[in-house]
């Protein structure tokens, strides 16, 4: 079995050691906002905040896994900073089809955790592991910068 | 700003952001079986054998011979199979499914199942088709009188290459028998679509059949025609298993082997007279693939819009949509028109240049104007507001002084700015509004007050359930959160037809305000009440004749402007695009945020379709470019200062003034790149797309 710490509770998991991190979230642990975009590592459609680090789960073994901590967007909505943050995305109506969202999120997450006065292009920089198709990215940006401001504190 | 326009919380916006929204790929059933295609591996093939491994109980083929009904599918005509018979016409053709319920056992099997081909030699280039499956031919004017008479005639010849919707869910159908009946969900654009090709593939009474969309992760119209094929060979699975069946496509499969933007080749033969245009003669030929899926359509719009947004009294235009052995060409975003506003923006530019005129005062001198005919000799019934638009976007990005500026560049660096006027068409093209789709949509009044609309209509994203939940709201005077819309079902929605041709908002929501209103007035509250909308045309339209291609084409059109600059690195052949500016006239904004959002993404679309998005074939006829790492989207670096403005310019026949919006915006970002890749290095494109590698061609030469 290989344990770990998923969204602040430990887990075991019966997967082998060379299973996809995002194929058991979303079987086994039936976690889907974990979404799958292309399996290569490409999209960040699967991300997760992996021992407090951005990581697409897709490129992540469950042998690597062990011990560390897995945040998904199922635990991360708990938050007060996801409750920031989805009001943010609100008020520009970032979400368009929102396949991309739950990697968003988490992705502002990060940007903010690591520095919570981003400018525009750190803001970029940050999600631009982040495919999205429908927004033109603006909308987006423009949250993370609003949930910087209205979080104050927060991060 | 109208009232209407002011943003307000998407319906769908908690569900989404908190990652509850349930997309195909989430819905788990009991009992659940999985299926996976066998795509072809040749571009052009008799099946000889197909060697079958023992399988494993629970485990089972499903081909050909399990179609209950017809083995075809039903979109604009019925010449897909569901699954391969004989032959294979392309590479990715689904000839047969495995089902079980282990999806690894199911990929396992796949791998070991032998096809024995009979290979043929495929047509892949469209230039060597020798079948059109649509050839089409409208004229106005004299044309060879105006070729006769002209000063200078300008011949050129543009390309434009492939380009994937890359939405970020993939194609995914789940479908499953109960009783007499079956269901069928998952992501799509046009539920009744889906069903009326159900209903054919699996020889059922249309009643016995249940269509429901589920949350849909992006369309773009890759989602208009192809989930009817995926549904049918889903549900022709189910049929057989008795059981639930879900097929979700891998994004190299859904790269590979699903429908995208024709490519195309268009030679334009301009006749000028005394420095103004006189006639066109165009020839279009776009590549449909193997089968005709929605080419027609396709062809017909690029067809309409080949003059641009140019007047032309003498014009002939003849189109062709060939078959190759290449995979079936559909809709996306713009549906042929992006194909030929490329081609005429870049004419435009390249006769303005070779008399040693300004490009965009060149376009101001031909630009239609209310009264106007259009190319099919309809008329342009209302306001045309491109010159109030060339002002804005010029004090925007200083347009005119930057082009002029950016002129013969030496140097490392070297900047150019390029620009881009066009239109879209709203609504389906012609009749078809009137004689086919007939759209029918309802709004019900529960005991509790609160409303419920009725219409198959699919939000994808584009924020349909919060458009039309708007319309109804502030047309009944009611609160907002008392108007709801569900994913259609339609068992439950009647048919206000598909969600496609930037119509749904025009049309359907048009009639659902003309519902409220009568609602309105027919209001009795704690009563349950229903209210009915037929789709009527509005009588100012000159109705079209297909055969003769004339009259209007649309009711009324979509205007914009994009500007874009650009900096080329000309020691490693990069770009970098400095801003990009559209200006949109979409009539009325139902609600800013979201037409804005809309413009934004499908600007990057098409700048993304200019710079970066390539998609070709080796000389087996397979897609080299079929994943993420190598068919290169845009990502939030590569457009920061993108910069989008929508104008006021109400149309009386749509709701609160409102006209088509979706489309519009992914059809001039392309023309606009490259007009600005010209002007930084004096020459001359007429390709898309025009990526890194062909800016260090021009520079190689420019050194040697």
């Amino acid at each position: 079995m290989i344990k770990f710490i998923l969204n602040g509770q430990e887990v075991a998991s019966a997967a082998k050691a060379n299973e996809r991190l995002l194929d058991v979230l979303r079987s086994e642990f039936r976690l889907t906002s974990v979404k799958c975009g292309c399996k290569e590592g490409e999209c960040g459609a699967c991300s997760v905040i992996l021992d407090g680090r951005l990581a697409n789960s897709c490129m992540v073994a469950m042998g690597h896994v062990a011990g560390s901590h897995v945040m998904t967007l199922e635990g991360y909505r708990e938050t007060k900073r996801f409750a920031v943050l989805e009001e943010a995305y609100a008020s520009v109506s970032a979400v368009q089809c929102g396949f991309c969202i739950p990697g968003m999120i988490l992705a502002s997450e990060c940007i903010l955790a690591k520095n919570p006065n981003p400018s525009e292009d750190e803001i970029r920089t940050g999600i631009s592991g982040n495919l999205c198709r429908c927004t033109g990215y603006t909308a987006i940006v423009k949250a993370i910068g609003i949930a910087a401001k209205e979080g104050k504190g927060l991060w | 700003m109208e009232k209407i326009s002011k943003s307000i919380r998407k319906k769908d916006h908690t569900a989404k952001v908190s990652g509850r929204a349930l997309y195909v790929d989430d819905v788990v059933i009991d009992g659940m079986l999985y299926g996976r295609l066998l795509h072809s591996t040749k571009a052009k093939a008799r099946i000889s054998n197909i060697i079958l491994p023992d399988l494993p109980e629970g485990y089972f083929v499903v081909d050909k011979n399990d179609v209950t009904g017809e083995n075809r599918v039903q979109i604009v005509l019925a010449d897909t199979p569901v699954f391969a018979e004989d032959t294979v016409e392309y590479v990715g053709e689904p000839i047969l499914m495995v089902v079980g319920p282990e999806l690894k056992a199911v990929e396992r099997i796949l791998q070991e199942i032998v096809v024995v081909y009979e290979e043929q030699v495929p047509i892949l280039d469209m230039r060597k088709a020798d079948t059109a499956f649509f050839d089409i031919k409208y004229e106005k004017g004299d044309i060879d009188k105006a070729l006769a008479e002209a000063d200078r005639v300008f011949i050129e010849t543009f390309e434009t290459g492939h380009q994937e919707q890359a939405y970020l869910e993939t194609q995914g159908m789940v479908a499953y028998p109960h009783k007499e009946r079956m269901t069928v969900r998952g992501s799509m654009q046009c539920p009744y679509y889906v069903h009326g090709a159900l209903t054919k593939a699996l020889g059922y009474d249309a009643k016995n059949i249940q269509v429901v969309q589920d949350v849909t992760g992006g369309g773009f119209g890759g989602k208009e025609a192809f989930p009817s094929i995926l549904a049918c060979q889903t549900a022709v699975a189910a049929k057989k298993a008795n059981k639930p069946v879900k097929v979700v496509f891998g994004r190299q499969e859904d790269m590979e082997f699903t429908s995208k933007r024709h490519p195309s080749v268009c030679t334009y033969k301009v006749a000028v007279k005394n420095g103004e245009i006189t006639g066109m003669d165009i020839d279009i030929i776009y590549n449909s693939g193997a089968y005709t899926t929605l080419s027609l359509v396709v062809l017909q719009r690029g067809m309409i819009g080949a003059n641009g947004v140019y007047r032309v009294d003498n014009l002939r235009v003849a189109g062709r949509a060939v078959k190759t052995n290449t995979v079936p060409n559909g809709a996306y975003r713009g549906f042929g028109a992006p194909q030929t506003f490329f081609a005429i923006e870049m004419m435009m530019n390249h006769i303005a240049k070779e008399m040693g005129v300004d490009a965009l005062e060149f376009k101001e001198k031909h630009l239609v104007k209310q009264g106007d005919a259009t190319s099919t000799s309809g008329k342009y019934h209302f306001h045309v507001p491109l010159p109030e638009m060339i002002k804005r976007i010029d004090e925007l990005c200083d347009y005119r002084e930057k082009r002029k500026r950016y002129e013969q560049q030496t140097g490392r660096f070297r900047k150019g700015i390029g620009m881009s006027l066009f239109f879209h068409g709203c609504g389906f093209t012609g009749s078809g509004e009137r004689d086919i789709i007939k759209a029918v949509t309802k709004i019900r009044k529960n005991a509790d007050d609160t409303v419920e609309i009725l219409a198959s209509n699919t939000d994808m994203g584009q924020g349909l359930k919060t458009t039309f939940c708007k319309i109804v709201a502030d047309t009944l005077g009611i609160d907002y959160d008392r108007v709801n819309l569900n994913n259609p079902d339609t068992d439950l929605v009647p048919d206000s037809g598909p969600t496609v041709a930037s119509r749904s908002l025009m049309v359907v929501g048009e009639l659902l305000r003309r519902a409220s209103e009568r609602l309105k007035k027919e209001w009795k509250p704690g009563e349950e009440q229903i209210v009915e909308e037929r789709f009527v045309e509005p009588d100012f339209i000159i109705p079209f004749d297909i055969q003769k291609f004339k009259g209007d084409a649309y009711p009324t059109y979509s205007w914009a402007i994009n500007a874009v600059e650009i900096e080329v690195d000309t020691l490693t052949a990069t770009t970098k695009v400095l801003g990009a500016w559209g200006i949109y006239d979409v009539g009325v904004a139902i609600d800013m945020n979201i037409i804005q959002g809309q413009m934004q993404g499908g600007f990057l679309q098409g700048i993304g379709a200019a710079s970066m998005e390539q998609m070709n074939y080796n000389d087996k006829g397979m897609i080299r470019n079929n994943k993420f790492s190598d068919y290169i989207i845009p990502t939030a670096v590569d457009v920061p200062n993108l910069v989008t403005e929508i104008i006021d310019n109400p149309y009386k026949d749509g709701p609160y003034g409102a006209k088509g919006a979706g489309e519009l915006p992914a059809v001039g970002g392309a023309p606009a790149y490259v007009a600005a890749i010209e002007n930084a290095l004096d020459t001359i494109v007429n390709k898309l797309p025009f990526t890194t590698e062909e800016a260090m061609k021009i520079l190689q030469e420019e050194n040697a």
